[in-house]
């Protein structure tokens, strides 16, 4: 008898939470739902509009509805050689996005997971401190620095190659951070046990931190690929050779001739290729979702 | 194969604690010693100088007739068993317990031999596979083992191996870790808080307060004549009751004006404490001493009555098919039943 009633309360009570519940969710998808509005129509239109002759949109503007150049604009994006001296096409800069993507984000881990096992591992003088000034470094973003930057590069004659393209950007605070709070949470034990199986820093390093930070890593590698993709300014300082142009750069060149005054911008192979810009982030963020998640959420001990 | 020998072994933290004090002992080959003491004693800090994790202050810890002052753990052949298992979590159970061979460089066939002897000695054959996350607490233990056993080391160190396991594994892994220990004749120093670990499992234990050893003995030498009221209270459950009493005329006399039946003064005069075991007294119409029963706690095997002793608290332990009851009863005592301290330091008289 009691269960009945018991189970007859509960019943009630669920379903008046479920009508108050509801009636929050209305309020709270009203507010997801106009922010990825917000984020999509433009993405949308973009992609409506990269299916344009460039005469339309120059005429009326990003369009809604999708025209009958979509092939042709995506073609012409990634296979026609254009530039200046003709020696970049749509593949070429891809590939040179993403040669900086990775050379990015394999860099920043690299340098980052070094850098955090050497402050948390070992008695250094000055550990807190060296720490420290590496974590001070991200209210110094490559912006600021970008001026003495650019000279150091422009003087060790690294212009116009991948390695100056990559190397300036490598050192990064965000990934010692995270890599440092990582370790620092591996049980003492495990580096003890490790120790009296014989195993030196660089077999801890490689046999048991490594694969210990597998979700870490993924995570930062997300993480800064995008970013690395993303970079406008500094590629655009150091690349004068139109063959080292990534995509997102691409994107300006195509745009920069009508301010040059020459000819109507191709405005539908712009946003081809603005689309082709962010398809891979956007793949990647899709495909390691459930790491990036892992990796920044739980550890695996 | 291995004795342990530490000699005049010190430890001072870089802050100036000393967490041991000077201390000499001699752990014979094959013996399984125990290390017991409350938390904070030392008897962690120990173990880990003797595994070469902390560095030694002062004096010379020997395995075998080697000095192991300076050498690095993984030199020292010894065997390294932890609280929470330290297995790596990442690797296979049969990579874990072959991780320390392959450093050293075995062959893998080799390696795969040693680690199915083990397995089959711990029953761990059809887990081989698996990942510690997918085992349950006694079988990691398992897995700790089985690393430390397929180094063939000559020294085994338990810290407080245990005390992550429920009551009844406990038990059971007690019972299999000092099989084993007998099994393979390796010498081991285990480091616990539980006296009835150190009690069950010990060939030799060595009881630390405060940074310094209290007493080394066997199980029952420690039992039968502690060598402090802090080694009476802490080995032995229930503890031994300690009271307060006066020593004078060649008798021991409780406040209450009662003679300590049995206890041999030796000359000695003045505040004394005297130590009984509750299971070393039993109720008796002719007893020579008042108890006055509070509490009764029923334990199946037997009963603890709690209550007072000449205004000072006392427990007395009585089979369970001795009745009992609340209220005023006289006490006996069984022969040897009485030990004396000192009142200040607390060490034993005579």
């Amino acid at each position: 008898m009691a269960d009945i009633t018991q189970t007859r309360v509960q019943a009630t009570t669920r379903t008046t939470t479920r009508k108050r519940i509801r009636w929050d969710h209305i309020a709270d998808h009203a507010i997801l739902i106009a922010g990825a509005l917000l984020m999509l129509v433009p993405v949308y239109m973009v992609f409506a509009t990269s299916s344009w002759d460039p005469i339309t949109i120059h005429r009326e503007g990003m369009q809604f509805g999708f025209g009958d150049r979509l092939a042709e604009n995506y073609d012409a994006a990634l296979f026609e050689y254009g530039g200046f001296t003709d020696s970049v096409n749509g593949m070429t800069m891809l590939a040179n996005s993403l040669i900086l993507g990775l050379g990015f984000a394999i860099g920043k881990i690299i340098v980052g997971m070094m850098a955090a096992y050497a402050i948390v591992y070992f008695r250094l003088k000055f550990a807190t401190l060296a720490f420290w000034m590496i974590f001070t470094t991200l209210l110094l973003p490559l912006e600021v620095r970008i001026l003495p930057s650019y000279e150091v590069i422009s003087w060790m004659n690294l212009g116009n190659t991948y390695t100056g393209l990559i190397v300036p950007l490598i050192a990064s605070a965000t990934a010692t951070f995270f890599f440092r709070q990582f370790f620092r949470s591996v049980p003492e034990e495990l580096i003890e046990a490790a120790r009296i199986d014989g195993a030196g820093p660089v077999k801890f390093f490689i046999d048991i931190l490594v694969p210990l930070s597998k979700t870490m890593i993924a995570a930062m590698f997300i993480i800064m690929f995008v970013f690395g993709w993303n970079q406008y300014l500094w590629p655009t300082l150091i690349t004068t050779d139109e063959s080292l142009f990534t995509l997102v750069r691409g994107i300006r060149q195509i745009v920069q001739s009508y301010a040059d005054g020459s000819e109507t911008p191709d405005y539908g192979q712009a946003a081809a290729l603005a689309i082709i810009a962010m398809t891979p982030p956007v793949l990647i963020v899709v495909f390691f979702q459930s790491w990036f998640v892992k990796g920044l959420t739980e550890s695996d001990k | 194969m291995a004795q342990v020998t530490l000699n005049k072994v010190r430890k001072v933290y870089p802050n100036g604690a000393e967490a041991l004090e000077p201390s000499t002992f001699t752990i014979p080959d094959g013996e399984l010693c125990v290390l017991v003491g409350p938390s904070g004693c030392g008897k962690s800090t120990m173990l880990r100088m003797v595994a070469g994790l902390e560095d030694v202050t002062e004096g010379e810890i020997s395995i075998g007739d080697r000095v192991v002052n300076d050498i690095d753990p993984a030199d020292r052949n010894i065997a390294m068993v932890f609280q929470n298992y330290a297995l790596y979590p990442h690797m296979t159970v049969a990579r874990n317990m072959g991780y320390g061979l392959k450093n050293r460089g075995m062959d893998k066939g080799q390696i795969a031999e040693k680690v199915r002897e083990a397995a089959q000695m711990l029953n761990l054959t059809e887990f081989l596979d698996r990942k510690p996350s997918q085992l349950s607490g006694g079988q990691r233990q398992r897995v700790a083992m089985g690393r430390a056993i397929v180094r063939e080391p000559d020294l085994f160190l338990f810290d407080e191996p245990l005390s992550n396991l429920d009551a009844k594994l406990r038990n059971q892994m007690r019972i299999e870790i000092r099989a084993l220990q007998r099994r393979l004749g390796t010498t081991a120093m285990y480091v616990t808080h539980d006296q009835v670990e150190a009690m069950t499992m010990a060939d030799r234990i060595i009881v630390l307060s405060n940074g310094h050893i209290e007493q080394i003995g066997t199980p029952a030498e420690i039992y039968s004549n502690p060598a402090s009221t802090f080694v009476a209270a802490f080995m032995g459950a229930p503890p031994m009751n300690l009271l307060n009493a006066e020593a004078g005329q060649g008798r021991v006399t409780l406040p209450g004006g009662e003679i300590v039946p049995q206890a041999g003064v030796n000359g000695h005069a003045g505040a004394v404490t005297v130590g009984i075991r509750p299971e070393d007294v039993m109720p008796s119409p002719q007893g020579d001493l008042t108890f006055n029963v509070d509490i009764i706690e029923e334990l199946g095997a037997q009963r603890l009555l709690h209550g007072q002793m000449a205004g000072q608290a006392f427990s007395v332990a009585v089979p369970k098919d001795q009745e009992a009851a609340t209220g005023e009863m006289r006490l006996a005592l069984k022969p040897g039943a009485v030990h004396l301290f000192d009142a200040d330091e607390g060490r034993r008289l005579g």
